[in-house]
């Protein structure tokens, strides 16, 4: 084999290579549908984030708008402080609402945001007022059976 | 009685010290391997024509394998998620088993005893009948003409291949997953680009299949240049090739494995 078509053979393995990397990083991987974007930061507080991960989905109408963007716990309330990197192209109500969500029975979770009415919208750096927590299956049992056991006592 | 226990004792410890003997030649060899390669990019065609050799002539197998093995991950997958309703989650599985293990392990498997074994022999077979040392003696330098081409022709078409592997393996998972079982197509592709992340997963596989690349490429230029110049010492240094690199590409896959997928 002369150098020629040796060259062409290596040129051709080199550039389908890299054509399966190109089609594992667009049509596998989310690199397309990432924002390289601007972000903006916004936090949250909750009482409790179940089983909320990093780099969780935040969705408004079910659009994913944003990632999380990290998971701290405020030691003075008590209480988890979700930052969430928002797609800068969109804007959001300063009395937006945030609620932890499961995406299918046993899906993983994500952060809803419920649009407000406000006219004013957020900045980086802003608060979340209204939040709502996480549902823990645990608690909601815990409910069911007290409600129960009170419809008993009133039939006495 | 005394003197074969202590024979046998003089026996393990001068196994062992042959051991650390090896290793410590094969670190040198590595250094002087990467320290030679600046001479031997200066002549690419050489680096190029390894390629083809290592690369161009592993695509059958590997792209071959990548289907088979994507059809068979379609279809047991298939089998144990639709028990739970979630048979929409199939892409899901096959893109990343393959991505993140499959792909770069399995290739680098078969790249060992493929490209890696050859590599050996024909490095072993040029020490056996003496052209390494006749180079030596035009003033060539056989680290920098013969063994940094090779080794750097396994470093840079590993990753190639094993992204060919993971690109075939899901076109694989796609063909017995949506157009023979049925799954919704557009669930398959979506759910499938909406957890896989390129950085943590992509990228971490590229990175894999690379230091399995260096892994199999060292040990085989290696095995080569110090294999037994005789055609016994050649046949057991293609065999230690295949089965030592086997074992590091496995034990390095834990060590990443564990670096990069804590969380």
């Amino acid at each position: 084999m002369n150098r020629m078509t040796l060259d062409l053979w290596v040129g051709f393995f080199v550039a389908i290579g890299l054509g399966a990397l190109l089609f594992l990083a667009l049509k596998v991987g989310n690199l397309a549908s990432a924002s390289t974007g601007e972000t903006y930061v916004v936090k949250a507080k909750f009482d409790n984030i179940g089983g909320l991960k990093v780099r969780a989905p935040v969705k408004s109408a079910g659009v994913v708008v944003g990632r999380v963007a990290d998971i701290q716990f405020d030691s003075n309330t008590y209480e988890a402080v979700v930052a969430m990197a928002i797609d800068g192209r969109f804007k959001f109500p300063r009395d937006t609402f945030a609620k932890i969500r499961t995406s299918g029975l046993l899906g993983e979770q994500y952060v809803g945001l419920a649009v407000g009415g406000d006219t004013e919208m957020f900045k980086a750096g802003d608060v979340v007022k209204k939040t709502e927590s996480a549902m823990v299956l645990e608690d909601l049992i815990g409910q069911f059976l007290f409600s129960k056991a009170a419809e008993g006592n009133d039939k006495k | 009685m005394l003197d074969s226990a202590l024979s046998a004792v003089r026996g393990l410890g001068r196994r062992v010290t042959d051991r650390i003997w090896r290793l410590g030649f094969a670190s040198r060899f590595f250094l002087m391997t990467l320290v030679y390669s600046g001479t031997s990019f200066r002549r690419f065609f050489l680096t190029i024509r390894e390629i083809y050799f290592t690369g161009v002539l592993s695509l059958i197998i590997i792209l071959v394998s990548g289907l088979f093995v994507g059809m068979v991950l379609g279809l047991q997958g298939y089998d144990t998620l639709q028990r739970y309703g979630s048979s929409e989650a199939l892409g899901i599985l096959v893109a990343l088993s393959l991505v993140r293990e499959l792909g770069p392990v399995v290739a680098a498997l078969l790249f060992a005893s493929r490209a890696g074994s050859a590599i050996t022999a024909e490095i072993g077979l040029m020490k056996a009948t003496e052209q390494l040392s006749a180079m030596e003696m035009m003033a060539i330098n056989p680290i920098a003409r013969v063994v940094a081409p090779r080794f750097w022709a396994g470093v840079i078409s590993m990753p190639l291949l094993a992204a060919l592997f993971s690109a075939m393996g899901i076109f694989g998972g796609y063909l017995v997953g949506v157009q023979l079982i049925g799954v919704d197509e557009g669930s398959f592709w979506s759910q499938m680009q909406a957890s896989v992340d390129f950085r943590e997963d992509i990228v971490n596989g590229v990175i894999k299949s690379a230091v399995f690349g260096v892994i199999v490429s060292w040990i085989a230029v290696f095995e080569g240049y110090d294999s037994e110049p005789t055609a016994e010492g050649v046949s057991s240094a293609t065999t230690r090739t295949v089965v030592t690199s086997s074992l590091a590409i496995l034990a390095a896959d834990f060590i990443l494995t564990a670096f990069m997928f804590r969380g």
